[in-house]
């Protein structure tokens, strides 16, 4: 048997979970209940101020939480890498631990925890559980190109004069960028279309845009719930392309995507 | 101030890392516009003295000075020195011309300064019109030129040099050693260079520091360096050599490889036993006559381009490398000559093994970390320190290293034309000295041995 046979069973895995479904959407969001043509559902999203709306809010959280796990990230992947935390990798499973943790569990114990410390929920508790939950997913991909940096370039840099301050703006960020956009891309695609975190901690009071698809597909309105799910699938594949571009301008590996 | 025209002083330096002594009492001065080569094998800490002078590491103990000013303790961007790493260390996110610019934009030299000293820098290396090209794009040399305007374009005091060569093929490594050369000649800066081919340094340098485990050897011109080295270590590390164990009968005759040849040297004193260095280019050989000095066989001979290099056994149970443009096919009974002043006199750094131990009872001593068993031992009280002595042809290595006594790694191997000289760096961390016949290699993992009757102990 050839090698590249040993590939089947995966392929076939795509077609019937990944390709037939996503060609489903399509069919579904272009058509009406009696199976006919039509473009209805997506004017029915234009026309519908709330659905809109709801769009823009769960972009802007995603942004929100991409934001915060950048700024908190970015400087705990700067201090995993630095040299006495190298040898030791205990130090960073602590912090990559919780991206082994089942989702819901984490998003229970942040209820949990709010309920103990008698924090309201709400937007706040919100934006807390998705950084809480997708930070682990920016430190990595950062921490992996930081590390793998060449040791030397930074010492190339103090030999020409550059402070350390210097260093980080000339040197250093710029080549951590790959990292930056795999983290960057990273957080923002699952926080755009996630639902359950919304519910659980906001007791169901604010609604995201995938909760909006959620509904509207157990409410049995597939095909309007398949054209909503096709708006946000374009915003993350152009989102994705953006980002591929950009690290095929850096020339740089280390990304995880 | 009572300087000086040194331009880099470093004075009783030394550097660990954790126990390991990596750098141990070092001195060293260099003249301004000097062309120093650091010299040494990988791990003699030759690196390590560079990253000092350069800042990114700091000395344990010591003081450096550049120009007079003290800068131990001072952070490298501070520091007048600029640095060519071995692996070009350019940045991968800038095109050449900002890599070359990124010293002057720190400075924020106006612009068209700067672009003045790129492209004059770039003249400099022979990489005109590559400005704008990505420096992944480039060769290894190319890449290396690069590096090299980068570090020259902010007009250092000093250039350090960190093995620039050693990742270009050889053709690539001679022209650019020429290069560099000129560039030296041109520049009028002071370069460091630090390598451990000594064909390199003999080529490029004004003074070579010979350096091994972290001290440095002999410090001198190429010619001294080659043609009165100090020790064994440099004899062996600089050029081909025959090294051989000898004694200086009196002033002006020394005896070795069986046979009493007159010298040059002397005030070693009667019946002193020496070091003999002989290149193999400086032993005459030829078909055998009443001028040899030596007789011996051909055992192998290898043409190496310009010259044969042969293996001759002498009658006297000696193997002497020789050098000669004529061919004498293995098997041929050759003669052989030394004229005096090619023969070379070295002190020996020592004649046995001593180490610092204690009296644990009348039959047993400690040394090297272990208690061994020695002959009964009168007048001295147990419990005392003492000093203990071991012919080095008296330690007994196995390839077993459960077998042994104790265990070392072999370190360094002296052939000296009818026996092998090794240095055992053993578990403990001092060295143990092994004349053997034995064949082993460097880094073999041994156990050690020394029989009680070879152990000699005293106050």
């Amino acid at each position: 048997m050839r090698r590249r046979n040993w590939s089947i069973p995966y392929a076939i895995f795509l077609l019937v979970f990944v390709v037939v479904p996503l060609i489903l959407i399509v069919a579904y969001a272009f058509t009406d209940e009696e199976g006919a043509f039509t473009l209805g559902n997506f004017r029915k999203f234009m026309m519908h101020p709330e659905a809109i709306n709801t769009f823009i809010y769960s972009i802007g959280i995603a942004m929100i939480t991409t934001i915060l796990c950048l700024v908190l990230g970015y400087p705990a992947a700067y201090i995993l890498s630095q040299k006495q935390f190298k040898t030791s990798k205990t130090m960073v499973v602590l912090f990559i631990l919780p991206m082994w943790v089942n989702i819901l569990i984490r998003t229970l114990a942040t209820v949990a925890l709010f309920d103990f410390l008698k924090l309201p929920l709400g937007e706040g508790a919100l934006v807390f559980g998705m950084v809480y939950n997708f930070l682990p997913f920016m430190i990595y991909p950062i921490y992996n190109t930081l590390q793998k940096m060449d040791q030397s370039l930074i010492e190339a840099a103090q030999d020409l004069g550059a402070n350390p301050m210097k260093v980080f703006t000339k040197v250093v960020l710029p080549l951590s960028m790959p990292g930056i956009f795999s983290g960057i891309l990273m957080v923002f695609m699952p926080t755009v279309s996630t639902f359950a975190i919304a519910e659980l901690l906001t007791m169901n009071n604010i609604k995201l845009f995938g909760t909006t698809v959620q509904e509207n597909i157990y409410n049995g309105m597939w095909n309007y719930g398949a054209a909503l799910s096709l708006i946000m699938l374009l915003l993350i594949a152009i989102m994705s392309l953006f980002s591929n571009e950009e690290n095929n301008a850096q020339n740089e590996s280390g990304g995880v995507i | 101030m009572q300087q000086t025209n040194f331009i880099i002083e470093v004075q009783n330096v030394s550097k660990y890392f954790g126990e390991k002594v990596a750098l141990d009492n070092i001195n060293l001065s260099v003249k301004k516009g000097e062309f120093v080569t650091i010299l040494g094998p990988s791990g003699c800490g030759k690196t390590t003295l560079l990253r000092l002078i350069a800042g990114f590491q700091t000395a344990s103990e010591g003081e450096i000075r550049i120009s007079g000013q003290e800068i131990t303790q001072t952070p490298p961007h501070q520091r007048p020195v600029n640095t060519v790493f071995q692996k070009y260390a350019l940045f991968p996110h800038l095109n050449v011309f900002d890599n070359i610019a990124f010293g002057l934009k720190l400075k924020k030299l106006p612009s068209s300064i700067i672009e003045k000293k790129v492209k004059g820098a770039l003249k400099m290396v022979g990489m005109t019109d590559y400005e704008l090209r990505d420096v992944d794009s480039l060769s290894g040399g190319q890449q290396q030129r690069v590096a090299i305007a980068r570090a020259i374009v902010n007009n250092p005091e000093v250039l350090l040099l960190d093995e620039p060569l050693a990742a270009l093929d050889l053709k690539m490594r001679k022209d650019m050693q020429m290069e560099l050369k000129e560039l030296h000649k041109s520049l009028g800066v002071t370069f460091v260079y630090v390598t451990h081919d000594q064909e390199e340094a003999l080529t490029l340098s004004d003074t070579i520091v010979v350096m091994s485990e972290g001290k440095i050897q002999q410090i001198g011109t190429p010619i001294d360096i080659y043609n009165e080295p100090i020790n064994a270590f440099v004899a062996d590390f600089i050029g081909e050599s025959n090294i051989l164990n000898g004694v200086m009968v009196k002033d002006k005759l020394v005896s070795f490889a069986g046979q009493e040849f007159e010298c040059v040297d002397e005030g070693f004193g009667e019946n002193m036993p020496i070091d003999v260095v002989v290149r193999p280019e400086d032993i005459y050989i030829f078909d055998p006559s009443d001028a040899a000095q030596l007789t011996g066989k051909v055992t192998s001979c290898i043409f190496k381009g310009v010259h044969y290099e042969m293996l001759v056994q002498t009658t006297t149970g000696y193997e002497l490398m020789v050098q000669d443009y004529n061919y004498f096919e293995a098997g041929r009974e050759v003669g052989l000559l030394v004229k005096p002043f090619d023969i070379h006199v070295m002190k020996k750094e020592r004649t046995c093994n001593t180490f610092e131990g204690r009296l644990v009872d009348e039959n047993h001593v400690e040394f090297l970390g272990q208690e061994f068993e020695c002959m009964p031992v009168k007048d001295i009280e147990p419990g005392a320190t003492v000093k203990v002595e071991v012919d080095f042809g008296r330690v007994i290595l196995q390839d077993n290293e459960e077998d042994g006594m104790l265990t070392g790694d072999v370190n360094f191997i002296l052939y000296k034309g009818d026996h092998y000289h090794l240095t055992v760096r053993s578990d403990w961390d001092e060295d143990v000295y092994v004349d053997t016949n034995d064949v082993w290699d460097d880094g073999d993992r041994v156990g050690i041995t020394i029989a009680a009757e070879d152990i000699r102990v005293m106050q």
